[in-house]
């Protein structure tokens, strides 16, 4: 076990002007799992293939534990990854793709047994260890690689969206599988994926990453109640956060007619008379009638126990889609026009022209 | 005149038997639908299957038929060329030198292909695809021309004279010794390791351009898990590239083997058989046209067929075997 640092670690392609990862300083503690979720093309494959050795480091150092291995190759990194489509040996069996690790190291024979028979046990692969990957389905492939990794009971687990190949509903269970096995085994963990869903239900912390620049670490708490700026804001959560430009008068953040108070601390962060507001689809109000601001209701999203309105509303001559979060049972319909205002202490506020967050505390 | 013939022949033949399908086609759509279609494959496999049956299965049974004849005296022989043919020491000796052929040209063929195919891999797409031509370069020669080649390099002149010979010349340079006489060397059957270069030069840039394929198609995401899971290059060659396109080399081997089974031009061009180099290929000849044997000749063509065959049925299998896991 040991903890993971990225100290200032950068990755430039070669023939390319901006780094693929640009300076990333982060600590994974010992044990911990930590997701990294961004976009395609953030660059947050690039940094877990870097801590794995398959991508140089241009500049900065990765330390695994107080071991610096910036420039040690990947077999000595003490590390084990999973790939997002498995990367099985295909002319292996399912015994051989687990317990291949150990037979490089020169492992004996019945103690390989003993681990892959361990591994397969924990997930369930017993029935299938003499099978090839072909004859396999996705989920038990994926099974599979997870058990190559704990075969060789490595300081690092590395996971490059494992769960992407499987279909929705494998995927959320597998989800929580991993989750759990992870805790059991207490092997630190980093994770990549796109999908701030899963970042959320899995992560102990949460790094959000764009255009090969880190935005946010924090725990899936802070990240959803403190975003950093508009970025992240706008990528946690789902249904995503509302986002729209505001006027700033005397009396606060103006929602249509209904003024926000913000307190003074926080107007004095705000440059210029417009700001960035930022409201999560649960966090409204919805009425039918009196102050807030106006939304023309276009659809209806019935989820069951609660639903989504998405509508428009008109703020200073320009269309602002919204989306709120509404009872499933009684709800507005389309067509209808409906008055929302934010809950008290869950308005975010950021700069227009920065975007990043202005405010310590949730504003009123 | 030779250049014009040829055209006229190549044209020609495409024209005559896209007519001949034509005609057939025309015919047969006269027909009412139900015949048609029950008609239709049949014209179209039908003159394949004619030719094939008039031009290889006929020949192949008088050819087995012939092997029993005694042609000296058109009697009835049973096995008597094969038992002439296996007692003769000589023609032992050519059963040796295919066995060496098969033995080394085709194992050697895949090494240096795979090798050609991983390193060149590693150059780069520009330097890899001017590497790659070179080698590929002697596929485009003929078996003769390229034999007719391979024979100056490996051309003997007496002692004192200027070596024409570009081994000779490179072998005097260094040694100031006398010139050797290469090609007559059968000691060890050192001279049919000369002629087998010139097969392998010929059929390295095949077998390089279908394991470069492999090699490629291999997942990379495979070899970066290997290079994880603590493989060093050689391990991830042999453990995890190796076995992955273990097809193609079969493949690719299998269809050398079954060309240098019935290795003939170069033996022939290079030293007709003479100096203990003697291949079943140009036995056959020697049995046909310069001892005027015919039925000998036939069954030394039984038994190259015969040690094909199994071959054939291997590789056939395979393919399908592959086609399977595809």
């Amino acid at each position: 076990m040991a903890s993971v640092t990225f100290d200032k670690a950068t990755r430039l392609y070669p023939g390319s002007t901006r780094p693929a990862v640009d300076a990333i300083d982060l600590e994974v503690a010992d044990g911990e799992f930590l997701v990294l979720v961004g976009p395609s093309g953030c660059g947050k494959s690039t940094t877990l293939r870097m801590l794995a050795g398959l991508e140089e480091v241009n500049d900065g150092r990765i330390l695994i534990g107080d071991r610096d291995v910036t420039d040690v190759p990947p077999k000595d990194r003490d590390i084990a990854m999973v790939f997002q489509n498995y990367a099985l040996y295909p002319h292996m069996t399912v015994a051989e793709n687990m317990g291949f690790a150990l037979k490089i190291a020169g492992v004996n024979k019945d103690e390989r047994a003993t681990r892959v028979l361990e591994a397969a046990k924990l997930l369930d692969l017993e029935p299938y260890l003499g099978r090839k990957p072909k004859a396999l389905s996705g989920g038990q492939r994926q099974r599979v690689a997870m058990g190559r990794a704990i075969v060789r009971q490595p300081q690092v687990f590395l996971m490059d969206e494992p769960l992407s190949n499987l279909d929705a509903k494998l995927r959320v269970q597998t989800r929580t599988q991993i989750a759990s096995l992870q805790r059991r085994l207490g092997v630190t963990t980093v994770y990549v994926t796109h999908d701030q869903t899963e970042a959320l239900t899995m992560g102990d912390r949460i790094a959000v990453l764009k255009d090969g620049v880190l935005q946010q670490v924090g725990t899936p708490r802070d990240l959803y109640e403190r975003p950093n700026n508009v970025f992240v804001a706008g990528f946690i959560g789902s249904p995503a956060m509302n986002l729209f430009q505001a006027d700033l008068t005397d009396a606060g953040v103006m929602f249509g007619n209904h003024p926000v108070a913000i307190d003074r601390a926080t107007l004095a962060g705000i440059s210029g008379k417009k700001v960035t507001v930022g409201i999560r689809p649960e966090d409204v109000t919805v009425a039918t009638s009196g102050d807030g601001l106006p939304v023309e209701v276009d659809v209806i999203e019935e989820l069951g126990a609660d639903g989504n309105l998405y509508g428009h509303s008109d703020i200073a001559g320009a269309r602002v889609d919204l989306c709120v979060r509404v009872d499933g049972r009684s709800h507005p319909n389309a067509g209808d026009k409906v008055y929302i205002t934010p809950k008290e202490g869950h308005l975010h506020l950021f700069d227009v022209e920065s975007g990043a967050r202005v405010g310590e505390a949730v504003i009123a | 005149m030779q250049i014009v013939s040829a055209l006229v022949s190549v044209v020609g033949g495409l024209t005559v038997s896209f007519l001949i399908y034509l005609g057939l086609n025309f015919i047969v759509g006269k027909t009412n639908t139900k015949w048609n279609r029950r008609l239709l494959p049949y014209v179209f496999i039908g003159p394949i299957l004619v030719l094939l049956l008039g031009f290889l299965v006929y020949p192949t049974i008088r050819t087995v038929i012939l092997s029993f004849v005694d042609t000296t005296n058109d009697k009835f022989a049973g096995f008597g060329n094969y038992v002439s043919l296996f007692t003769s020491g000589d023609f032992l000796s050519t059963l040796l030198n295919n066995l060496l052929w098969i033995l080394v040209v085709p194992a050697v063929t895949v090494a240096i292909g795979l090798g050609v195919a991983t390193l060149a891999d590693r150059l780069g797409p520009k330097r890899e695809k001017t590497f790659k031509s070179i080698i590929f370069l002697p596929m485009a020669i003929s078996f003769v021309a390229a034999a007719t080649m391979w024979r100056f390099i490996y051309t003997y002149d007496p002692p004192g004279q200027p070596q024409t010979g570009l081994l000779n010349a490179i072998w005097t340079g260094i040694t100031h010794g006398d010139p050797v006489p290469w090609i007559t060397i059968d000691a060890g059957r050192f001279n049919d390791f000369l002629l087998m270069i010139v097969v392998i030069w010929l059929n390295a840039g095949y077998a390089m351009v279908l394991l470069s394929a492999a090699v490629k198609g291999v997942p990379e995401e495979t070899i970066e898990a290997a290079r994880i899971d603590g493989a060093k290059d050689r391990q991830i060659f042999f453990r995890v590239i190796v076995p992955q396109i273990q097809g193609t080399i079969v493949a690719v081997f299998v269809t050398v083997l079954i060309g240098v089974m019935k290795i003939f031009d170069i033996v022939f061009a290079m030293t007709g058989g003479t100096y203990n180099t003697n291949v079943l290929g140009v036995e056959f000849i020697n049995q046909f046209f310069n001892f005027g044997n015919p039925g000998k000749a036939s069954a030394v063509v039984v038994i190259l067929m015969v040690a094909v065959i199994p071959v054939i049925v291997y590789q056939v299998r395979n393919y399908r075997k592959q086609e399977v896991l595809r």
